[in-house]
């Protein structure tokens, strides 16, 4: 399994860990979702409040979350989010950001959206071209894992991955990592949660917004509560996605960068010497 | 070997670098996509795409969910122009659109002219339906009407006729460049569709002039944007191109795009 190119092969042997269609298939997905995680966000701010139901209640209340901005008694602008009803101070960030040299109400900050600026029709386009990459990703990833057998032999958790389970969480709790060829328990658990629960709700909850797919498919918005429910479902996916990146980010770094970047760019890994291949 | 080893380094530092580097820069690196450019024209591709495969999938008669009387909770929320001012709309509104005609005209073999009175004398279709705007709420109404396809049938389109374009009467941009009315249009497939009226009831009652008094469309497998408000002239023709910028509608002069399915 060695690569035969490597001077260290006797003591940490470089494996091949990924797959070619897995390092493209993940560096479409970082690419495509970084654009529709900062379009989406563009998106949100044409009406920067989440509902529940089958419509946005104007006249009733039907309100999970909404981001504005009020003046107040000293005539001070305030930016809130307001969080089932509860109202928090966010000036600078949520509801009132700064555009250049002025504050302005607006959902999310000028830096965490594209355009930088108020335009819908832009986000829209952005959105929606990034949408169908990651569909079609999504679609030759699973195809091609199920042909491949990275399914089945990676991500797929196994009798022994969940004996395993209380002590991964116990060695990633205090960040003692085991490098070898086999995703460990919670990395399987993670990547099958993300690739087979939350990529698809957001893209069905996504299709459930369309008014041509509600015709096409009658109870795709009911599905999901109406589609107000599906856009807050949406946008719930996407705080999810947003912080498995984060976590994603901080366990390569805990893990050693350098041998994880080059695992998922060229497929080599090094793994720990005692653990064997 | 070194060297190899010593390059993939790099490789990766830089890779890792230009990661980084495109997060922290803000996101007005992507600003200008706003303008007619090549960028522009290959992301939004991705609605032609849509266009057609929303158009595969959804067969002719592939209906828009329809709600219950328990469903409407709310006046429907108006958006847009809300109270026209120009002068004509404003006299015409004054004796209750008595004066007003609905032209149906372009390529029709035999143009029409019909009053509020002639319309609702044709068999009406309503609907309770949800309105989905493009800037993302929802509102269900009930919508009662003329169904368009039986306006097509007494006017007759000629084969070359290829999309409905509706006339407005409400100014929505006044500039230097001269003031801009209202304008969208649809393809013939959604202008035949069953639920596609020229709806002059709401909720009950007359059309309110917020939501497009005397007249106004819907295309209930579309967004918001598409159903124009305060109708004048329904016009039939082969394209767009001599149209506002040419795009098939006010908001799609504005960027957006011309199938609102999606």
């Amino acid at each position: 399994m060695a690569n035969p190119l490597d001077n260290d092969a006797e003591s940490r042997p470089l494996v091949y860990r990924q797959r070619l269609w897995t390092r493209i298939t993940h560096w479409v997905w970082a690419i495509a979702l970084f654009f529709l995680l900062l379009s989406g966000l563009q998106i949100f701010n044409a009406h920067p409040v989440l509902y529940v139901g089958k419509q946005s209640g104007f006249s009733f209340s039907n309100e999970v979350l909404a981001l504005g901005a009020d003046n107040m008694a000293d005539e001070r602008p305030l930016g809130y989010a307001r969080i089932f009803g509860h109202r928090i101070a966010t000036t600078g960030v949520l509801g009132l950001s700064r555009q250049g040299e002025e504050l302005v109400e607006r959902g999310f900050p000028s830096w965490a959206t594209i355009p930088s600026y108020q335009d819908l029709a832009t986000g829209r386009v952005v959105h929606f071209f990034f949408a169908w990459i990651l569909v079609l990703a999504l679609a030759g990833w699973l195809v091609g894992s199920l042909i491949n057998g990275h399914l089945k032999r990676d991500i797929a958790p196994k009798a022994a991955d969940f004996r395993n389970l209380p002590r991964d969480i116990a060695d990633h709790a205090r960040l003692r990592f085991h490098h070898r060829r086999d995703y460990n328990t919670l990395q399987k658990l993670t990547y099958g949660v993300v690739l087979l629960v939350i990529m698809p709700t957001i893209i069905l909850t996504g299709l459930a917004m369309s008014p041509t797919m509600d015709a096409v498919v009658p109870f795709l918005a009911d599905m999901f509560g109406g589609r107000q429910t599906a856009r807050t479902i949406h946008f719930a996916m996407m705080l999810l996605l947003v912080g498995f990146f984060i976590i994603h980010i901080v366990m390569i770094f805990a893990a050693g960068p350098l041998n994880e970047l080059r695992s998922i760019i060229t497929g080599w890994y090094r793994i720990d010497a005692k653990e064997g291949a | 070997m070194a060297r190899l080893a010593l390059s993939r380094r790099r490789f990766l530092t830089s890779a890792a670098i230009g990661s980084t580097g495109l997060m922290l820069s803000g996101c007005n690196v992507f600003d200008g996509l706003e303008s007619d450019s090549t960028m522009r024209r290959i992301l939004a591709s991705a609605n032609d795409l849509t266009y057609r495969v929303q158009r595969w999938l959804a067969h002719s008669d592939a209906l828009a969910q329809e709600f219950t009387e328990a469903d409407i909770r709310q006046p429907q929320r108006p958006n847009g122009v809300t109270s026209p001012d120009d002068e004509s709309y404003k006299s015409l509104l004054a004796n209750g659109f008595a004066d007003w005609r609905l032209e149906v005209s372009g390529l029709v073999e035999k143009p029409l002219a019909l009053s509020i009175a002639q319309l609702q004398a044709m068999p009406s279709r309503t609907q309770i339906t949800r309105h989905d705007c493009v800037e993302g709420w929802s509102c269900i109404a009930k919508w009662t009407g003329a169904p368009l396809s039986l306006i097509l049938d007494e006017a007759k389109p000629k084969p070359q006729a290829r999309y409905v374009m509706f006339h407005c009467m409400d100014t929505i941009e006044r500039g230097l460049a001269g003031d801009v009315k209202y304008y969208g249009s649809i393809d013939l497939a959604d202008a035949r569709h069953r639920q596609t009226i020229l709806a002059y009831g709401m909720n009950g009652r007359p059309l309110p002039v917020e939501n497009g008094a005397p007249l106004r469309v819907r295309v209930e497998r579309q967004l918001g944007y598409k159903m124009p408000k305060y109708l004048r002239r329904v016009e039939l023709v082969d394209s767009f191109s001599r149209f506002g910028k040419g795009r098939g509608g006010y908001w799609e002069d504005n960027g957006y795009d011309w199938f609102g399915g999606i």
